[in-house]
């Protein structure tokens, strides 16, 4: 049948089957929106914390919290969770399903790594230094920026995790494909933001 | 995509070989930008680490280096600077440029400018 060629012939693989189709392009172009509101919400959070950050009361100082190994180890996981979820899109775009799926896996559990690494710190930070929400102005901005930031990071492995169960069988279509795209622009941002956090919270809070 | 396309059918088939010249070229990069930040980082922890730099001249530097950093990843990771992302571009740098007018805001209101 002439029609049932036609549709086969339509599932083949596009260059990018992830704006293959209106509703791709439109989620993709969406998702930059909702990123661009998204950098002005980090923004205030910045500002707040550098306008407080000095404000520590008679509670410990960043200089006396922070350390820079844990720190260091966090990035790492970070940047190295969002090349892989590049390496997800790449196996995506070669049409490369399980290579898609095993990716991702692989950055959920660098992203819990990570969120393990955070947890544990504010741990140690409630326990060891006393420093509670209400501590001092500083304690405040610090816990709501980085608090805000692991709750993204939580967020995306949530969604992240829906998707690799949602699609576990399912191949690569048009309708997934700029789904797990957008869920790995969004995964880029959280390091994004990350990058920032490191440098003005931890970096600028033992060297200045 | 012709109308007839099944949105939730399995994609079939194998990329075009230029397809696959171009994923080939984007994975180097992609590699080569990540060694190169991991390559900034390292250099921003360095500079903290050191104590014989001074902090007037390490906090400036950092911050030029997380602004590199969050370039490369905005061009090359999540692909900005390919065709077709004018708008996304437009959204992302007015969200760049509110951002920076508030923390500007909220550091001269709140708080005291030292740095």
């Amino acid at each position: 049948m002439a029609h049932a060629e036609e549709v086969k012939h339509d599932q083949t693989l596009p260059p990018n089957p992830e704006t293959a189709t209106l509703e791709g392009k439109n989620k993709f172009l969406g998702f930059w929106f909702f990123l661009g509101g998204e950098t002005v919400l980090f923004g205030s959070l910045f500002g707040t914390y550098l306008g407080l950050r000095n404000g520590v009361a008679d509670g410990p100082t960043p200089a006396e919290l922070f350390h820079l190994d844990l720190v260091f180890i966090m990035t790492m996981l970070l940047l190295t969770s969002s090349l892989t979820s590049v390496f997800a899109m790449i196996a995506m775009k070669k049409g490369n399903f399980k290579g898609l799926m095993l990716w991702m896996w692989v950055t959920v559990i660098l992203g819990l790594g990570f969120l393990g690494f955070e947890i544990y710190e504010f741990v140690i930070y409630v326990n060891q230094y006393e420093l509670g929400f209400t501590t001092s102005a500083f304690s405040s901005a610090f816990y709501t920026l980085v608090g805000t930031h692991g709750a993204h990071v939580t967020f995306g492995i949530l969604w992240i995790i829906t998707l690799l169960i949602r699609y576990r069988k399912a191949g690569i279509t048009l309708t997934n494909a700029p789904k797990f795209y957008v869920a790995s622009l969004y995964w880029h941002f959280i390091d994004v933001v990350w990058v920032f956090i490191f440098t003005v919270v931890y970096l600028m809070g033992i060297g200045g | 995509m012709g109308q007839h396309a099944d949105p939730s059918a399995p994609l079939q088939g194998e990329p075009s070989k230029n397809t696959r010249r171009k994923l080939a070229k984007e994975m180097r990069y992609q590699t080569i930008s990540f060694v190169f930040m991991i390559f900034l980082t390292s250099l921003a922890f360095l500079t903290i680490a050191s104590d014989t730099i001074p902090s007037g001249f390490a906090i400036p530097f950092i911050l030029i280096i997380a602004t590199v950093q969050v370039v490369m990843q905005l061009y090359y990771f999540m692909h900005l600077n390919e065709k077709g992302t004018g708008w996304a571009n437009v959204m992302l740098w007015t969200g760049v440029f509110v951002a920076a007018l508030t923390i500007a805001t909220l550091m001269l209101l709140i708080g005291v400018i030292k740095f």
